[in-house]
């Protein structure tokens, strides 16, 4: 199962991916005024499509079973223990590549035409190449420590974005709030790095290196293991927005819509999901924490898709989606079928990306508004916005020959079937891609069916979006259909994409239970549910109806509160979390370090002081004094001396 | 008992006494007095030592010209405050001298030198020999003294100057 | 002969006494004469030394004792008038600026 040796070729080209948004940001970041808007915006676009085309170009040099490495310089040289700044890309990166770096490039085009009218947009554009910069490091390092840096850079440059439009305070709540979950995340992540290299090192083994991680894993013992899987689980679910650490993504919604979808939707989100598939050979030592997974992993995508199910937020309908698929992706994981998670992860990128800059294309239309229940009837306003959005739509809502239909099936087919799957979990799955339709169905129809109910002075002005950010919406749209042909069941014709990551993780599992005709089954269940949201979401929002109130107001209204209000899940942590924390801290800072610390260094001053007044009294100024000072000493001498003899 | 014991004795009690004298009494003048008969007595004991020639200078520049420089600094300053005097003071100053000769006293004479003095040349402590010896192995202390007394006179002068 | 020693024992008790006049009296010139005391003792030790080693080194050194006693004697009573003619007082307990 653990893929051999590849062959690993020497490419300096692999820096330059990383190193040329960097230098576009810097760019930007010291001369961008100077510039101009255009010219830096366009900047910040070749860059990331340079990018690209290296990446297209490493990967179409790329061998099956081969690895190319860059190694810049040794960053830490410590007795045996070494980490180089080294790149690496073998067939997982170079799919990661290729999602960060392609579709980054789209929402950077489509940046510029949403952009536009911001004073700030080169800012924007500093910080979204440096995000691009920093992913790329992520997914290239070819050691746990750089992929670290770039965890922490792109956390970073998720909190410079998210606050964007910082002269709102509530925006810079939403960035403060996203940078401390993922903190509480990154203390896991730390914690599990720090004791994989110790107890590495117990065994005289000092690396963080990816490929002498895989080589000398079992020198570990299985409980040593788990705790280090376990803590770097919650590294994942802290930038993957898991149970219980998922509260910041739609608080996140507070960033301008390209960043949701670069950040939020189709890169960083993914990196748990993309570490946890990058030390794959770690998590399947130990079963229990991929079991606690795949627990959480379901229970995130059910949670999730409940509670996008009341929300009225154009964006937080999408951003609670989000945080639902990448439960299935870490479904996948859990149940060992990484290769099902990345494949999710890739087709996923392209429509919820599409999703969100339809969403943004809705929002610039209608001048800034995001309520859904202020929207309707768009249809007739935004064709190109309108007819992508349907194909965005239905691929995540698991239509038949779309990408999410595909990714989505594989996931939970191996849910059933595989030796470490159950059926409770295709249960949950099964029911959450049920729950997944009819939301983003309900979404689709309030926004763009119906009368429009948007303000009057609004309505005048609706327009379609210009080129610039309709052609990125086309492009994601033909994406999330084809993108998913590359892993079609074996009854079709059979999966690209597991032949691609073979040498990675193996090959997939052989069913441990269910045959190739359950697998058709399950397919049409899953169809079937699909298709059962879609209908419910049209005869309740599809036409005008009184529906919608008197499912809201069903059992007296509690339940429906509960879903809008997620929960109260932030409440819960407001209370049980923040508000002690908040106090301890306040205590810390305003009586125990002026009192204690402060007082423990003055005390310390004040007894100098208080020596020093009493000592000073000696110097009497009187010579007399001073000399029978002189004269006691004497004595002392002389005694001394007497005792000699 | 030999004379020059009994000469010591007699000579040490009225040293001792004049001593006291120069420390305790209240009139300054007395107390230079006292003193002036002290190194009279250090004088002689000086010649019961075989250094006639320290002690004639000891009379001459000591008891002559230091003394009388006491005395007429005494009286062109006039002093007519009365000091006071705290007995808790001169309780502890005497106390400690007490513990001071007792240590020196103690320590000085646990020493190897011989009890009865070795015999000497005829001419020990003359003026030749005293001569011979500052002239030739003492020559540049010698000279430097005659520095810092010519250093001493100017210092005086300036310091004593009164100001235009 | 008197032994060494009862010269030594003299020689420390005069010393003594010179110092609980320097230590004691609140005169400037009995303090200065309390210090030729002490000088004059020690003078007396060397000459005693110098008999009972038959040496003359001890005699030249209670020479330049001397010396330096008298420009040292010099030098103070000037500075007394000096301080005398700012002060009026010779109590040396008056004289207390060297001090915090």
């Amino acid at each position: 199962m653990v893929a051999t040796t590849q062959a690993v070729a020497t490419v300096d080209l692999l820096r330059w991916m990383p190193l040329i948004p960097l230098l576009a940001s810097l760019i930007n970041m010291f001369f961008g005024a100077r510039l101009g808007r255009k010219t830096a915006g366009g900047l910040a676009c070749v860059a990331v499509l340079a990018s690209f085309a290296i990446a297209l170009y490493i990967f179409w040099l790329l061998p099956a079973t081969g690895m190319f490495r860059d190694t810049v310089y040794t960053w830490i040289e410590s007795g045996s223990f070494q980490v180089k700044l080294s790149f690496q890309v073998d067939a997982l990166t170079a799919v990661m590549l290729l999602v960060v770096t392609g579709i980054g490039f789209l929402i950077h085009i489509y940046s510029l035409g949403y952009m536009d009218h911001d004073e700030g947009i080169v800012r924007f554009f500093v910080y979204l190449n440096l995000f691009i910069f920093f992913m790329l490091l992520l997914v290239m390092g070819d050691n746990l420590l750089v992929l670290f840096i770039g965890w922490e850079g792109v956390g970073l440059c998720s909190y410079l974005l998210i606050g964007f439009w910082y002269h709102d305070h509530a925006n810079t709540i939403a960035g403060n709030k996203a940078f401390i979950v993922n903190r509480i995340g990154d203390f896991g992540f730390v914690l599990g790095l720090l004791l994989l290299v110790t107890e590495l090192g117990r065994q005289g083994i000092w690396t963080l290196d990816f490929m002498e991680l895989q080589q000398h894993v079992n020198l570990l013992s299985p409980e040593r293991i788990t705790l280090i899987t376990l803590l770097l689980f919650v590294g994942a679910a802290g930038k993957s927005a898991q149970i219980p650490l998922f509260v910041w993504l739609p608080d996140a919604m507070a960033g301008p819509t390209p960043v949701s979808a670069l950040i939020h939707a189709a890169t960083m989100v993914t990196a748990g999901a993309y570490m946890t598939a990058r030390l794959h050979f770690l998590f399947v030592l130990a079963p229990e924490t991929l079991s606690l997974i795949a627990t959480i992993g379901a229970a995130t995508a059910f949670f999730a898709a409940t509670v996008a199910l009341t929300q009225t937020d154009i964006k937080r309908v999408l951003a609670y989606s989000t945080v639902s698929q990448l439960g299935y992706m870490f479904v996948a994981i859990g149940i060992g079928a990484f290769s099902a998670a990345i494949f999710h992860l890739f087709t996923h990128a392209f429509f919820k990306a599409c999703l969100f800059l339809g969403s943004g294309s809705v929002i610039h239309a209608l001048d800034g508004e995001q309520d859904m229940r202020k929207m309707g009837g768009l249809k007739a306003y935004l064709p190109t916005t309108y007819w992508t959005y349907v194909i965005a739509t239905l691929a995540i809502a698991g239509a038949p020959f779309t990408a999410g239909f595909f990714s989505k099936d594989f996931i939970l087919w191996q849910a059933y079937s595989s030796p470490r799957g159950s059926t409770e979990l295709w249960f949950v799955g099964w029911l959450t891609a049920g729950l997944t339709a009819f939301y983003m169905f309900r979404q689709l129809f309030l926004v763009f069916h119906g009368e429009c109910r948007a303000d009057e002075h609004v309505k005048a002005h609706i327009h379609e979006s210009p080129v610039v950010m309709t052609v990125p919406l086309v492009v994601l749209a033909a994406g999330s259909i084809f993108a998913g042909w590359l892993g079609a069941p074996e009854y079709l014709w059979g999966s690209l994409w597991d032949h691609w990551l073979q040498p990675i993780f193996g090959g997939a599992h052989e069913a441990a239970h269910g045959s190739p005709t359950d697998e058709i089954n399950l397919t049409l269940l899953t169809l079937a549910i699909g298709g059962l949201g879609f209908l419910l979401a049209y005869f309740v929002y599809g036409r005008a109806s009184k529906l919608p109130d008197r499912l809201a107001s069903l059992a007296g209204g509690a339940p429906y509160r509960l879903l809008l209000h997620k929960y109260y899940i932030d409440e819960i942590y407001d209370v049980l979390i923040v508000r002690p924390f908040t106090y301890c801290s306040r205590w810390l800072a305003q009586v125990f370090d002026p009192g204690v610390i402060d007082g423990l260094v003055n005390a310390v001053a004040r007894g100098a002081r208080g020596f020093s007044l009493i000592w000073r009294e000696v110097q009497t100024g009187n010579v007399q004094h001073y000399l029978a000072g002189f004269l006691a000493a004497t004595l002392a001498l002389l005694a001394y001396f007497l005792k000699q003899q | 008992m030999d004379a020059s014991v009994i000469l010591f004795y007699v000579i040490s009690v009225l040293l001792v006494l004049s001593s006291l004298m120069v420390v305790f009494l209240r009139n300054v003048v007395h107390c230079a007095l006292a003193l002036v008969v002290a190194l009279f007595l250090i004088a002689i004991l000086f010649v019961m030592l075989h250094a006639p020639m320290v002690g004639v200078l000891q009379v001459l520049v000591y008891a002559g010209a230091i003394m009388v420089l006491f005395l007429f600094v005494i009286m062109f300053l006039n002093p007519t405050a009365s000091e006071p005097r705290r007995k808790l003071w001169w309780g502890f100053g005497s106390a400690a001298a007490l513990l001071l000769a007792a240590s020196l006293a103690a320590l000085l004479s646990n020493g190897e030198a011989p009890a009865d003095p070795v015999t000497a040349t005829e001419t020990f402590g003359s003026p030749e020999t005293l001569a011979k010896s500052l002239f030739t192995d003492f020559v540049l202390p010698f000279e430097i003294t005659s520095v810092l007394l010519l250093v001493a006179i100017i210092g005086a002068v300036v310091l004593a100057k009164r100001e235009p | 002969m008197v032994p060494l020693d009862y010269y030594l024992i003299l020689s420390a008790v005069i010393f003594a006494i010179g110092v609980i006049g320097v230590l004691v009296r609140r005169n400037l010139i009995v303090v200065l004469m309390s210090i030729e005391l002490m000088l004059n003792a020690v003078n007396l030790t060397f000459i005693a030394f110098s008999r009972y080693l038959a040496s003359m080194q001890g005699q030249v050194v209670v020479v330049f004792v001397m010396a330096v006693a008298a420009a040292e004697a010099v030098i103070g009573l000037a500075i007394v008038i000096s301080v005398f003619r700012h002060r009026r007082t010779l109590d040396p307990q008056e004289m207390q600026l060297l001090k915090w």
